[in-house]
């Protein structure tokens, strides 16, 4: 164990090398929240507003949190106008159907169980607290929630595929709960389609030993509105893989936390996005390193295309004082490929402890523009080609790390898919 | 036995001040095994020439012709050219994030051959030439050009002229910015492909000390966006004495004394 090493930063803004066309990171308002407030206060509530991510409210209660007004630091990208009333409203609509099955409509692995259960079950809970308003409504409204459970010891061959369509615009709430058991071992694939106005609470609860991946991938209509707060607990030595795909819906926000109970976890978090004209894609993602010796790698990718395309990455990673020998890394790459579309990126590493293996981040923003467009046909590339090859190989990393051979075809033609229909 | 042929071309750039004419009547026939230097000041327009020859957007041709074989150039895309033999190395490379080289090096020789390579002897292929230009293994994994050096940037131009194997090579400074050692591997690179007999060269060069590696069978002289003055070899050797300032002053008055 070592020192703080050089690399680790507090809290401010990346220092990486920019790259040609390199956009300042986001510090700003979104435009439609814009306001007098100065940032980093947190709006009112119980709990003690604090800049430090260690310092935010959290509670199962809806009225312990004041209403929004876009100016919060969590809120302060969000356009508030989009959410339909997920901010405002009571969550009644119907929730998106749940269907779970095996990769390409085959039969569930063997063993995993899939139950329905009402509010008052055990398991709910077990992992996760809202940490905001729109989560806190969610948590308050659901009828019933799906509990997903890996048996202990059970290796899962294939992927579980998690279906939830959407068929209603109506405000919805929707809670899940997914248990992989100890030394089990599984991916699960929770898969958005349809058409949702939804804020969703997910819930991971990752047993000692366990090796989960959880793959949430948003492919909804154009219209739909979702918050997803997906928040995993993880046990002694156990591993956890979270991978956030974000291609589809007006605004998406999705908030994956990852919290360390016991000492020897490891987490990986990935996320790729592809924001078209209009669409605002958010992802703010929260690694809490709270006991010693865990591990965090963090790696997000986006790609950016037409007017007013807005994607938002946060990353908040706490290493308290308890967590000596936190190993951690985080890294945001945003690729923008036409003028108009605007890529928010904020790293913010805070550490209470010297007592380290190693803590950093990066973040740059990109451009893909005419004269790189020349230097790949000038070597006989056609035009059309040069630019998937840029956009294939910058989101490409991510989708290698899923590692359920189906979705990752069907997500690399996702990616061309936006690509062609962005016609650029 | 291919030919180049360049003539009387004039181009122009659009700029916030309006048109601004480049090249004004510019007239050359490169063939097959032959070299050709063009020398000639900052500003001449030098570099404007070869990124006309390459199809680049910005420049305008307003008259004058360019053909390869006797095919329009001018009508072709900028993939089409390189796809009919042309290949520019850029006086200033692009960075191209999110593309590794492997990835672009393999994708360039299947856009350019019309089919993929075999993976085995084109990966050979690419290790070699790149021991041969001092390019480190691990820059096949990096993106390309980001965050190469100058030097580095010119050698990976040359790799990529190894592996592409061009008709006709458009050097733009490719010496510039490269250490004594640096000139000599690129040039190499640049002599191993000409060696083989297939490729003609247009070298655009602000300084003679190139030209001690790789010899030019014609000079030209480039001042104010027209050829000045032409010759062999030994033009090049009397601007190494003499500098442009004979010409700067002629274009100045508009006469020009041998
Ligand atoms: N985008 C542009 N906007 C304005 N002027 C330009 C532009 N591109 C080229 N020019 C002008 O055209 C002229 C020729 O430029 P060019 O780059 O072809 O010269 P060069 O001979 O290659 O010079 P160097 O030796 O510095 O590379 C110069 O006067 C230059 O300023
Ligand atoms: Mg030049």
């Amino acid at each position: 164990m070592t020192e703080m090493t050089e690399k680790a930063r507090i809290g401010a803004p990346s220092a990486a090398p920019v790259i040609d066309g390199f956009t300042e990171e986001g510090e700003n308002l979104s435009p439609l929240n814009a306001g007098p407030v100065k940032a980093h206060s947190h709006g009112g509530g119980v709990g003690v507003p604090d800049s430090s991510r260690a310092g935010r409210l959290t509670s199962y209660k809806l009225a312990d949190f004041a209403p929004l007004t876009g100016r919060e630091e969590d809120w302060r990208f969000t356009p508030l106008k989009r959410l339909r009333g997920l901010h405002t409203d009571a969550l009644t609509g119907a929730a998106p159907k749940i269907a779970v099955s095996g990769p390409n409509g085959s039969e569930a692995p063997a063993g995993i169980t899939v139950e329905t259960v009402g509010r008052d079950d055990a398991r709910i809970g077990t992992a996760g607290i809202p940490e905001d308003r729109v989560a806190a409504a969610a948590w308050e409204a659901f009828a019933e929630a799906t509990v997903i459970t890996i048996p202990a010891e059970l290796q899962a061959e294939t992927g579980v595929i998690v279906s939830v369509n959407g068929h209603s615009k109506d405000p919805a709430a929707q809670h899940i709960v997914i248990v992989a058991e100890k030394f089990s071992k599984a991916v699960v694939v929770l898969d958005h389609k349809g058409s949702a106005t939804l804020s969703q609470n997910v819930e991971v609860d990752v047993r000692d030993g366990a090796d989960l991946t959880v793959v949430s991938v948003q492919e909804w209509d154009d219209d739909a509105v979702h918050a997803s707060a997906q928040a995993a607990r993880i046990g002694r030595d156990a591993k956890f893989k979270h991978v956030a795909v974000n291609l589809g819906g007006d605004l998406v926000r999705v908030t994956p936390a990852s919290k360390f109970t016991q000492p020897g976890g490891e987490v990986e978090m990935y996320g790729l996005y592809f924001a078209d004209a209009g669409q605002h894609l958010e992802q703010r993602l929260f690694v809490d390193h709270a006991v010693p010796n865990c591990k965090s790698r963090v790696l997000y990718k986006g790609a950016l295309q037409g007017k007013g395309a807005h994607t938002v990455w946060v990353g908040d990673v706490l290493i308290r004082k308890e967590a000596e020998g936190t190993d951690t890394y985080e890294v945001n790459r945003n690729l923008v490929l036409t003028d108009g579309a605007r890529a928010d990126s904020v790293p913010n590493l805070e550490i209470e402890t010297g007592l380290i293996e190693g803590a950093g981040h990066a973040s740059a923003t990109g451009r893909f523009d005419d004269e790189q467009l020349f230097y790949l046909m000038a070597r006989g590339i056609p035009e059309d080609d040069a630019r998937r090859l840029v956009v294939r190989g910058f989101l490409f990393e991510i989708i290698q790390q899923i590692k359920v051979p189906a979705l990752e075809e069907r997500l690399a033609a996702a990616v061309e898919r936006e690509l062609a229909a962005g016609n650029i | 036995m291919s030919t180049l042929e360049i003539k009387d071309l004039h181009v122009s750039i659009e700029t916030e001040q309006g048109t601004k004419q480049i090249l004004k009547g510019v007239s050359l026939t490169i063939q097959t095994g032959e070299i050709h230097a063009i020398m000639g000041p900052n500003g001449s327009g030098k570099s404007t020439l070869a990124a006309t020859i390459a199809g680049h957007p910005r420049y305008t041709v307003d008259s004058g012709s360019i053909t390869l074989d006797g095919e329009d150039v001018l009508e072709m895309s900028v993939d089409e050219r390189a796809r009919a033999g042309l290949f520019l190395a850029m006086q200033y490379p692009v960075e191209v994030p999110g593309v590794t080289m492997t990835n672009f090096l393999r994708t360039a020789k299947t856009a350019l051959d019309g089919e993929a390579p075999s993976l085995r002897t084109w990966t050979k292929e690419v290790k070699e030439a790149m021991a041969h230009l001092r390019i480190d293994a691990d820059f096949a994994q990096r993106n390309v050009n980001e965050g190469f050096s100058g030097g580095e940037k010119k050698r990976v131009e040359i790799l990529q002229l190894e592996l592409f194997k061009p008709k006709f090579a458009i050097m733009d400074e490719t010496d510039s910015g490269l250490d004594v050692d640096a000139l000599k591997v690129v040039s190499e690179g640049h002599n191993r492909e000409f060696a083989r007999g297939a490729m003609g060269t247009l070298l655009i060069t602000h300084y003679t000390r190139i030209l001690r590696y790789i010899k030019p069978d014609f000079v030209h002289v480039f001042v104010d966006g027209k050829i000045a003055e032409e010759g062999g070899p030994e033009l090049a050797d009397r601007l190494e004495e003499e500098g442009y300032d004979r010409f700067l002053a002629a274009a100045a008055t508009g006469t020009v004394k041998a």
